[in-house]
């Protein structure tokens, strides 16, 4: 693999850029491989990626059954933070925004990291309360927090409704300036040419349709392309974790429901962070492109059906526009949707499973993205060593048995109310 | 939007009605911890049909059991539900 730099594209304006090779490449798939990881998605190739880096295991292959980043890797709204409450969450998302912050030079591919700030908006005396515990949780670690008052943040964001008659008036608002957004794509292909470069088999159109065992024990998968042998078989599929899971006849506390986003027609810029707020479930950022993209609730029922439902477009809408009422000029050209796995506690699990050989990454809920350097690199750090880093050992599988979970909105096991 | 089949009220928008959980996820109340777990956290989480336990809350506030396609959308059979 060439590197890409500023020589190369000189080089290249002297031939007619004609000697670029494919990023990476279409590899058969051997008879049997160190490790199979399932799902080539952004954290399926970062953890093969992280696995050939850190550890040095470069027998891999990673088996997507479409096209790699074609589910929630290019189905989000590409909001990158780490501004959680409970110091399990934040601190593993902040070791994967210091990924971020490197992860441009790391693969030398542009994955247009922009830390625009991540605004979170509070509405009422109580809403500016939880902020400014939020923001002592998170300094306390070492994260950056800034609780700002409702005159900073009519100035930090001017395209808000700052006025009294907004349905729900701003007081005030937690900033995280390190948080922002990245091109969700780019992180699906950067991990993959780079994973590709050390030696990992890339194989899309190769869906897994069973396991192999032999002695209790996980051997390998059987695919459409034929059986592959596995020492150890990682999962990694997001919202089909169920569906995986299942043909290895393990159960899981995961729930799949879709999740819509939302994009508009291009404008120029006109909203420099990304918005976010206790009062409603909406979040608003403006692409690189200049469309605005919107996030909004699940469905809040089970389905795998990749394509979302009206009422949610509609509420989704008219929550962007409360905030921002410019918005209600502009046309919603696309909306997509992505099966989230929504965990019964809102976290991850990073972690072996029931069954030896097998493990599992999954129950990312609708917080993935912005994981994905740190999800990759905690699962390649079990598969390699056997062992959870110290920051994933909490995401483990039994503790749902032993009354430890990670509650972030405290609602129980109702993916629905989450 | 999906359109569900009331049997106590008729057909009416699925933004009367909210989820609750699958039929398999009820606890009674004096199961054993292993089976509360169980009801609990382990899903099946079918790529497929499922029987689902949905409620119309912006209408008769029953409970009712849906059998439902998960990638289709389609349902398949809807009955009041009769508590165990």
């Amino acid at each position: 693999m060439s590197r890409y730099s500023a020589l190369q594209l000189l080089r290249g304006a002297l031939n007619g850029q004609k000697h670029w090779q494919r990023a990476w490449r279409d590899p058969e798939p051997k008879a049997s491989y160190d490790v199979v990881i399932i799902g080539g998605g952004g954290h399926g190739l970062a953890t093969a990626y992280y696995l050939a880096k850190v550890h040095g295991v470069r027998n891999v292959a990673v088996l997507e059954k479409s096209w790699i980043g074609g589910g929630n890797t290019g189905r989000n709204t590409t909001i990158v933070r780490s501004n959680y409450r409970q110091a399990p969450l934040h601190n593993f998302f902040e070791f994967g925004l210091k990924l971020w912050e490197g992860l441009s030079d790391d693969l030398n591919y542009n994955v247009m990291f922009s830390p625009r700030g991540a605004l979170l908006l509070g509405h009422s005396d109580a809403d500016i309360v939880r902020l400014a515990q939020l923001g002592d949780a998170l300094r306390h670690d070492g994260i950056d927090a800034e609780l700002m008052s409702r005159e900073d943040v009519a100035k930090f964001e001017r395209s808000l409704d700052m006025s009294q008659a907004a349905r729900f008036p701003i007081h005030g608002a937690l900033l995280q300036r390190r948080g922002g957004t990245a091109r969700h794509d780019a992180v699906a292909w950067g991990y993959a040419r780079a994973a590709d470069a050390l030696g990992v088999d890339v194989i899309q159109n190769c869906e897994v349709t069973g396991f192999a065992m032999a002695g209790g024990r996980v051997t390998g998968v059987q695919t459409t392309r034929g059986a592959i042998g596995a020492d150890r078989t990682a999962i990694c599929v997001a919202g089909n974790s169920g569906h995986v899971a299942g043909l290895a006849g393990i159960k899981l506390p995961l729930e799949a429901q879709t999740l819509q986003a939302f994009v508009s027609e291009p404008v120029k810029p006109m909203i420099d962070t990304v918005i976010m707020t206790l009062a409603y479930h909406c979040y608003i950022s403006q692409s690189d492109k200049g469309g605005i993209v919107l996030g909004g609730d699940p469905d809040k029922f089970p389905s795998y059906a990749q394509r979302g439902l009206p009422p949610q477009v509609e509420k989704a809408a008219a929550e962007a526009i409360a905030l921002v009422p410019a918005l209600s000029r502009l046309r919603m050209v696309r909306s997509w949707a992505g099966v989230t796995d929504m965990s019964f506690d809102g976290s991850p699990i990073i972690a072996k499973l029931p069954l030896d050989g097998l493990y599992l990454n999954g129950g990312w809920c609708y917080g993935g993205f912005k994981a994905t350097p740190a999800s990759g690199w905690m699962y390649a750090h079990l598969l390699a060593t056997g062992t959870s880093h110290a920051l994933a050992a909490p995401f483990a599988f039994d503790r749902f048995a032993r009354g430890a979970t990670i509650d972030e909105a405290g609602t129980g096991p109702l993916p629905q109310s989450r | 939007m999906l359109l569900i089949a009331c049997p106590h009220c008729g057909s009416r928008a699925q933004t009367e009605f909210d989820y609750a959980r699958t039929l398999d996820a009820i606890v009674p109340l004096d199961a054993a911890p292993e089976a509360a777990m169980t009801a609990l956290y382990a899903r099946t989480n079918p790529r497929g049909e499922d029987d689902e336990l949905w409620r119309h809350s912006q209408g008769c506030r029953q409970f009712l059991v849906l059998r439902r396609h998960r990638v289709t959308h389609a349902i398949l059979a809807v009955r009041a539900w009769e508590a165990m």
